[in-house]
C-alpha cells in the first residue's frame, strides 16, 4: 500500500503516524527513546538516505499522533507493532536504522522474522543484558541528575537537542511528556532490555552494522562489540567524539559508515 | 474525632548540608550508626506505648532508602504496637500496595496483626510517593492502577471464606488464593488510602466505604479535596459520607506557654527543613499526571509540595494548618477552625515528632495534647455506621 508524505496508517492494535520521504529502495528508521530521528537533529542522514532510498519514519506508539494501547507493555510487544507495519505498507527487503531502542526494536523484530528485511543498523542499540547481575550494564537514565545524564549520552552536552526545555511551548512540553511516559512504560523493567533476547540473537542472520559514539556512556563500547560478537553476521564501527548519539553529534562519519556498510552488503534486486 | 500520634522514625544526623544531595535514596547509610539507631527505634516506639496510655491512637508508615524515615517495613512496629499497645487504634499508612510483589502475603499479615491486637487495626494504603520507585524499581506509570488492583485483592482474599479462588489479573496472578487467618474485624479491618490532588482516587476510595488522608497539605487545598469528594457523591446520589471518611495530617506541638509550643514545633519542623531530595526523584515519567510531568520537564513545575512550602516561614504553615501549634485552647480553636474551613473531617494525625526532638519533649507534647485537646474534640464530627466491601454498599460508579 503506497503511502504519502505524512500519513497516519491503522493497524490492528495502534494508530500509527508516519513519515515518508525519497524513492527507491526502502529504509526504516526506527527512532529511540527521545525521537531525536524524527527531525532536523537527523536531518544531514534523511537527506542523505532519501537521495537513493524510500525513507519511512513511522513514530512509535505514544509518540506524536502514534496511539499506545493499553495492552501494549514492553518492547517484545511492541516490535510486532512494527511486523504489522511492515505487512500492512507491504514492504519486502528493507533495511533498518535503528536508534538505541529503535535498535532494541530492530532486533525483536528480525528475531522473529526477517521474511521482510535486508540488513540492519543499530545505533547505541539497547535490548541486551551481557553482564552479571550486579553490573550496570546500560546507564540509568532516570536516577541521575539531567546534567549527569547529558554528560552520560553526549561526548559534548552542548549538542543535546533537548539542551534547553524551559523554552517549550505547553503543547510540545506535553508532547514530550507523553514520549517519555511511553518510554518508561515499555522499558523501566526490566530495564531497556529483553531478558530471552539475547538466546534467539542467532537468529539475527542478516547483515548488521552495529554503531557506536566511542564516548557513549549510557552503553559503552564493550556493550556494542559484546552486541556485534553475539550476531552471528555483525561488523562493528566506533565513531570518535561522539555519545550514545552518532549521528547527531558526527553526522557526516555517520553517512560514511552506513555507506560503508550498504556498499559492502551490495543490491540483491 | 480520632486522634493519632505519627513521628516517621527519622534519622537526623545527617552531614552538613553541603555535602549531601538528598536525604533520600543515594545517601549512604554509613551515615546511619547502628548503635544511635537502635536507641531510636526504640524511643520512637515508646512513644507510641505513651500515646496508647493516654487514650490516643497510633499511626506508622514506611519508607524506603532514605534518612527521613527508619521503618522500611511499617509491618514491623505495626507488630510491635499490635502487642505493646493494649487500648488505642493502631494505623498503618500504609502499606505500599501499588509497590507489593506479593498482594496477599500482605493481605495475610494484617489479618495476623488484626487479630493479635484484638481488632485493633486500621489499614492504609498507599500508593508511594514517587522516590519509592527507585527503591522498588516499580514502573511508575503503572502505580494507580497497581495500587487498585492490590486493594481489591486484598478485600476479595479477606472476606472470602469458602475455600481457594482463582485471581489472574492484570499484574498479579495467583491460583489458590486462600488466606489464613480471616481478619478479627468483619467484614474486615477499616481501609484507608492517601492521596494528593488526584480527586478521582479520593472518591473512589470514599465511595468504597474507606476513609481518605492527606498530609501537610494547606488547608484551602484540603477543602477542595474533601469538598470536592462530597460534591461527586451528592452527585452521584450517594449518601453525604461521614466525617470519618476525611483524615488530616498537619505538623502539631502543644506547650505550655506559646514559647514552649513554637520551641517544639520548630523541632518537628525538621521534617520539611530536611526532606531534601534530587528533583529527577520527585518526577519519574508516568508518576504525575501528564499535564504536571510536561510543566515539570519546562521547569514550570519542581515536583512536589515540599520545596515550595521548605521556603515559606513557619506563620505560612500555622496560617494554612500544616502546622498546628501554641497553648491547648489556642490549638483546639485553631483545629475547630480547620474542621469548619474543610467542611468536616474525622481523623487526625498529628505529627508531634520529628528529627532529633528529645524523648521528653516529645512526651510532653504528646501529653498535653492527650490531656487537654484531645477531650474537648472527641465529640467533633460525624461516623460512618459501618464499612465493607463494594456490593454491600450498594455503589456502582466507584
Amino acid at each position: 500500500m503506497p503511502i504519502g508524505a505524512t500519513e497516519i496508517v491503522k493497524l490492528k492494535n495502534s494508530r500509527i503516524e508516519i513519515d515518508q520521504s525519497g524513492r527507491g529502495a526502502p529504509v526504516l528508521l526506527l527512532h529511540g527513546e527521545d525521537g531525536f530521528e524524527l527531525g532536523d537533529s537527523a536531518a544531514v542522514l534523511i537527506d542523505h538516505l532519501a537521495g537513493r532510498h524510500t525513507v519511512y519514519r513511522p513514530r512509535m506508539p505514544g509518540f506524536g499522533k502514534s496511539t499506545l494501547p493499553d495492552t501494549l507493555r514492553d518492547i517484545d510487544e511492541m516490535s510486532y507493532e512494527w511486523l504489522d507495519l511492515l505487512d500492512h505498507i507491504d514492504l519486502k527487503d528493507v533495511t533498518i536504522i535503528g536508534f538505541s531502542v529503535g535498535g532494541w526494536l530492530a532486533l525483536e523484530m528480525a528475531a522473529k522474522s526477517c521474511a521482510r528485511l535486508r540488513r540492519l543498523v543499530l545505533t547505541g542499540s539497547v535490548g541486551l543484558k551481557f553482564g552479571d547481575a550486579y553490573d550496570r550494564d546500560i546507564g540509568d537514565i532516570y536516577f541521575h541528575n539531567t546534567a549527569d545524564v547529558r554528560a552520560m549520552r553526549f561526548h559534548d552536552p552542548a549538542a543535546d537537542p533537548h539542551l534547553d526545555l524551559t523554552t517549550l511551548t505547553k503543547r510540545e512540553a506535553l508532547a514530550l511528556a507523553k514520549q517519555r511516559e511511553a518510554i518508561a512504560k515499555l522499558c523501566w523493567e526490566p530495564y531497556f532490555h529483553t531478558p530471552s533476547l539475547r538466546s534467539r540473537l542467532h537468529r539475527v542472520t542478516l547483515p548488521t552494522l552495529v554503531v557506536q559514539g566511542m564516548k557513549d556512556r549510557m552503553t559503552p563500547t564493550k556493550y556494542g562489540r559484546a552486541l556485534a560478537r553475539e550476531l552471528p553476521n555483525a561488523r562493528y564501527v566506533g565513531i570518535p567524539r561522539a555519545g550514545h548519539f552518532p549521528h547527531i553529534e558526527q553526522p557526516d562519519a555517520f553517512v560514511d559508515a552506513v555507506d560503508a556498510f550498504f556498499r559492502e552488503t551490495g543490491r540483491k534486486r | 474525632m480520632q486522634f493519632y500520634h505519627f513521628t516517621e522514625f527519622a534519622w537526623p544526623h545527617l552531614p552538613p548540608d553541603d555535602q549531601f544531595s538528598s536525604a533520600r535514596l543515594n545517601l549512604p547509610s554509613s551515615v546511619y550508626d547502628p548503635k544511635r539507631g537502635a536507641d531510636l527505634y526504640n524511643m520512637c516506639l515508646d512513644q507510641y506505648v505513651l500515646a496508647d496510655e493516654l487514650g490516643l491512637n497510633g499511626m506508622v508508615n514506611e519508607h524506603h532508602q532514605t534518612a527521613t524515615c527508619l521503618n522500611s517495613s511499617g509491618v514491623v512496629p505495626l507488630s510491635i504496637l499490635a502487642r505493646q499497645t493494649k487500648k488505642g487504634r493502631i494505623l498503618i499508612l500504609g502499606n505500599p500496595a501499588a509497590n507489593l510483589a506479593d498482594p496477599i502475603r500482605c493481605a495475610e499479615e494484617m489479618a495476623m496483626i488484626d487479630n493479635i491486637s484484638y481488632g485493633r487495626l486500621d489499614c492504609g494504603f498507599v500508593r508511594g510517593v514517587p522516590y519509592e520507585l527507585f527503591a522498588s524499581n516499580g514502573n511508575p506509570t503503572e502505580t494507580g492502577e497497581r495500587l487498585w488492583e492490590s486493594i481489591d485483592l486484598i478485600q476479595k482474599a479477606w472476606t472470602s471464606h469458602d475455600g481457594p479462588f482463582n485471581y489472574e489479573g492484570k499484574w498479579v496472578h495467583k491460583r489458590q488464593v486462600n488466606v489464613w487467618p480471616r481478619p478479627y474485624q468483619q467484614p474486615h479491618p477499616p481501609v484507608w488510602t492517601t492521596g494528593g490532588s488526584d480527586l478521582a482516587h479520593a472518591c473512589r476510595t470514599v465511595a468504597r466505604g474507606f476513609t481518605f488522608a492527606m498530609f501537610l497539605t494547606p488547608a484551602d487545598k484540603l477543602a477542595t479535596m474533601f469538598n470536592g469528594v462530597r460534591a461527586w457523591c451528592r452527585d452521584q446520589g450517594l449518601k453525604k459520607p461521614a466525617d470519618d471518611q476525611f483524615a488530616f495530617m498537619p505538623l502539631v506541638a502543644v506547650g505550655e506557654t506559646e514559647k514552649e509550643a513554637r520551641e517544639m514545633i520548630e523541632q518537628v519542623f525538621w521534617y520539611v527543613v530536611n526532606n531534601k531530595a534530587e528533583p529527577q526523584h520527585r518526577a519519574p515519567p508516568g508518576y504525575v499526571q501528564t499535564n504536571l510531568y510536561a510543566d515539570f520537564l519546562s521547569g514550570r513545575f519542581t515536583g512536589g509540595r515540599t520545596d515550595a512550602i521548605r521556603k515559606m516561614g513557619m506563620e505560612y504553615f500555622r496560617k494554612n494548618h500544616v502546622a498546628i501549634y501554641g497553648t491547648p485552647d489556642n490549638v483546639v480553636s485553631q483545629l475547630k477552625a480547620l474542621y469548619k474551613t474543610v467542611g468536616g473531617f474525622g481523623h487526625l494525625i498529628a505529627m508531634m515528632h520529628a528529627g532529633d526532638m528529645e524523648f521528653d519533649m516529645a512526651a510532653k507534647n504528646i501529653t498535653l495534647f492527650a490531656r487537654k485537646v484531645a477531650p474537648k474534640l472527641k465529640d467533633l464530627g460525624t461516623a460512618r455506621k459501618h464499612f465493607g466491601p463494594l456490593a454491600k454498599r450498594r455503589v456502582q460508579a466507584a
